[in-house]
């Protein structure tokens, strides 16, 4: 058998080839399909006017209602709706709504919904997420989703891997969030456009997973179809606890063959802020210039997991966030926002004068809870900076890591922890 | 498959939040979506493009979201196609499933100005400035995909053979 990436050897198996090559083209079954409540209406009446009367497997479909929940107006309400009411027909397995709600890529692996060496697609760019337990996930759009929700199946063109490398030592308030930023720094935001990126070394070896979930869930802000970390024994017990299905772990060929490999010294990577309006405009925190924010946002499926907010914590401990700022804590599941009451998170957030609201994509996307007035500015723990991303089309995004948000918020300007 | 109409030019990057904002994703009304399409990065796009009119951009045209309601919003705004030098990954399958054509093509960026009338062979991929009087050539549409667009995108096209 010929050397393959973990990308490569996931489309195999599942194509039950004993290899494939880039641009092959492969018809695979689905392990899990993921639908929220802005993508999955549009699916559901795709699948209801095809006539099909059944889904292909009742528990190989997710449907999470996280992004407008809890429903901001009545047409999100009503989309919600849908949503119910398909999971109620279907006897969907994982229908997730209101209070066992969550951000759904932090959701679903939280649950063991997704594992290692499987192949999920969600319709949902940030999908990729799973890439960090060595899963082929990606983003597809509803017309997608409901023929997989048909078929069982979708097709791939079997992607070129590229290959980032960690070497040396982290900085502190260094984590996941800047060692993607600064490759989508590097390669730009088309920089990896339909390809599998692949995060390696000695730094991702010793990574925890939260912070391999921050880093493959943007692979998607450099265009990347897939964000791959070969899974190893932090990976193998992390699923254990949550699953006890069996799964397989993938890991690519040491001679594999990469269209780009690409090698990083942590020594020179400081915490980043990507500025307004692309991910890839990603510059070192000390380089940020004295910039005067309105709101801070700490949550999302980027950064929105316990040890995100244990790190937030750290920081905003015995200090008040800054007069005329808004510091929004949006835990992303309800497991994250338990374990942030148990830990006394939620006290120094209480104290710290934050606002803490439930667990939904809300202003990430622009959608409710946080929208940005025109001229406003935020630093936001999420994954995107468009232009109008959070609201007003002259508002302004700059994404960063928990500690960095953190301090942005008590200092009143976006500035690092070490200026505390 | 043939296309003939006047050019709006856009620039690098046009990312889904531009094509169509998520503070209107709480529907997936074609009609509704249309009067918001590309709002964000030209808040008179809806009320000014004519059916048939053409969308230039330059790379990585549609990155972002895996929202359908881009292509969709496209769509139904009027747009016959849209030529680019690339297109984000999910937005290229997500146009062919919804039956929008869309056009690689390396020189859309310099090849053509806002208001030039253009016209697009899909088979043979040939690009006519006919304002310009130049010509550039795009990836051209092979047979079965002109037909799942002529056909209004995926779904419809198997529905047809089932």
């Amino acid at each position: 058998m010929s050397s393959m990436t973990i990308a490569e050897k996931i489309l195999a198996a599942h194509a039950g080839l004993d290899s494939v090559r880039p641009g092959q083209l492969v018809d695979v079954p689905v392990d899990m399909t993921l639908g929220n409540d802005i993508t999955a209406p549009i699916s559901i009446k795709i699948f209801r006017d095809t006539g099909v009367k059944s889904v292909f497997d009742r528990e190989k479909i997710a449907l999470v209602a996280d992004h407008f929940t809890p429903n901001k107006d009545i047409k999100s309400a009503e989309q919600v709706r849908m949503l119910r009411e398909f999971a109620e027909e279907q006897d969907i397995l994982h229908y997730y709504e209101g209070g066992n709600c969550g951000v759904e890529h932090v959701l679903l692996p939280e649950k063991g919904i997704v594992a290692p060496g499987e192949i999920v697609i969600g319709a949902d760019s940030h999908t990729c997420t799973y890439g960090a337990l060595g899963a082929f996930a990606t983003g597809v759009g509803s017309t997608d989703l409901a023929a997989a929700w048909i078929r069982g199946r979708t097709w791939f063109r079997v992607p070129e891997s590229i290959k980032f490398v960690y070497n040396g030592e982290l900085k502190p308030w260094v984590g996941g969030k800047d060692l993607v930023l600064h490759a989508i720094g590097d390669v730009g935001v088309d920089g990896a456009l339909y390809m599998a990126m692949e995060f390696t070394g000695p730094v991702i070896e010793k990574l925890p997973m939260a912070d391999r979930f921050t880093m493959s869930n943007m692979a998607i802000e450099a265009g990347g179809k897939v964000g791959l970390i070969n899974p190893d024994a932090t990976t193998e017990a992390w699923v254990k606890e949550r699953t006890t299905r069996p799964f397989t772990l993938y890991a690519s060929d040491e001679d594999a063959s990469y269209a780009k490999v690409i090698e990083y010294d942590c020594a020179d990577i400081e915490p980043q802020v990507a500025f307004p309006h692309l991910p890839e405009n990603a510059r070192p925190v000390s380089q940020a210039g004295k910039i005067r924010i309105d709101q801070v946002v700490i949550g999302s499926c980027t950064n929105g997991r316990t040890e995100d907010f244990e790190l937030a914590a750290s920081v905003l401990k015995g200090r008040k966030v800054a007069p005329g700022v808004r510091l929004i804590i949006l835990p992303a599941t309800p497991a994250v926002y338990s374990d942030c009451l148990d830990r006394g998170l939620l006290r120094i957030f209480a104290d710290c004068g934050a606002i803490i609201g439930p667990p939904t994509c809300g202003p990430c996307l622009g959608g409710h809870m946080g929208i940005l007035a025109k001229g406003e500015r935020a630093v936001a723990t999420t994954n995107r900076n468009f232009v109008g991303r959070m609201g007003h089309q002259e508002s302004e995004v700059y994404l960063a890591n928990p500690a960095v948000a953190a301090a942005s918020a008590v200092l009143g300007r976006i500035g690092s922890p070490e200026e505390l | 498959m043939k296309f003939k109409g006047k050019v709006w030019k856009f620039g690098k990057n046009i990312d889904t939040d531009l094509i169509i904002p998520a503070r209107y994703l709480n529907t997936s009304d074609p009609r509704e979506l249309a009067r918001h399409c590309m709002e964000d990065a030209d808040p008179d796009f809806a009320s000014k493009v004519q059916p048939g009119d053409i969308i230039v951009a330059d790379t990585n045209f549609g990155c972002g979201s895996s929202r359908e309601h881009a292509p969709i919003a496209i769509k139904a705004a009027g747009v016959a196609c849209v030529i680019a030098p690339s297109f984000a990954r999910i937005f290229y399958r997500n146009a062919f499933n919804m039956g929008l054509p869309i056009f690689e093509c390396r020189e859309a960026a310099s090849a053509f100005d806002e208001g030039d009338v253009v016209e697009v062979d899909a088979d043979s991929g040939t690009i006519t400035n006919t304002t310009k009087g130049t010509a550039v050539q795009a990836q051209p549409i092979p047979e079965f995909m002109q037909e799942l667009i002529a056909d209004g995108g995926l779904i419809p096209h198997v529905m047809k053979s089932v």
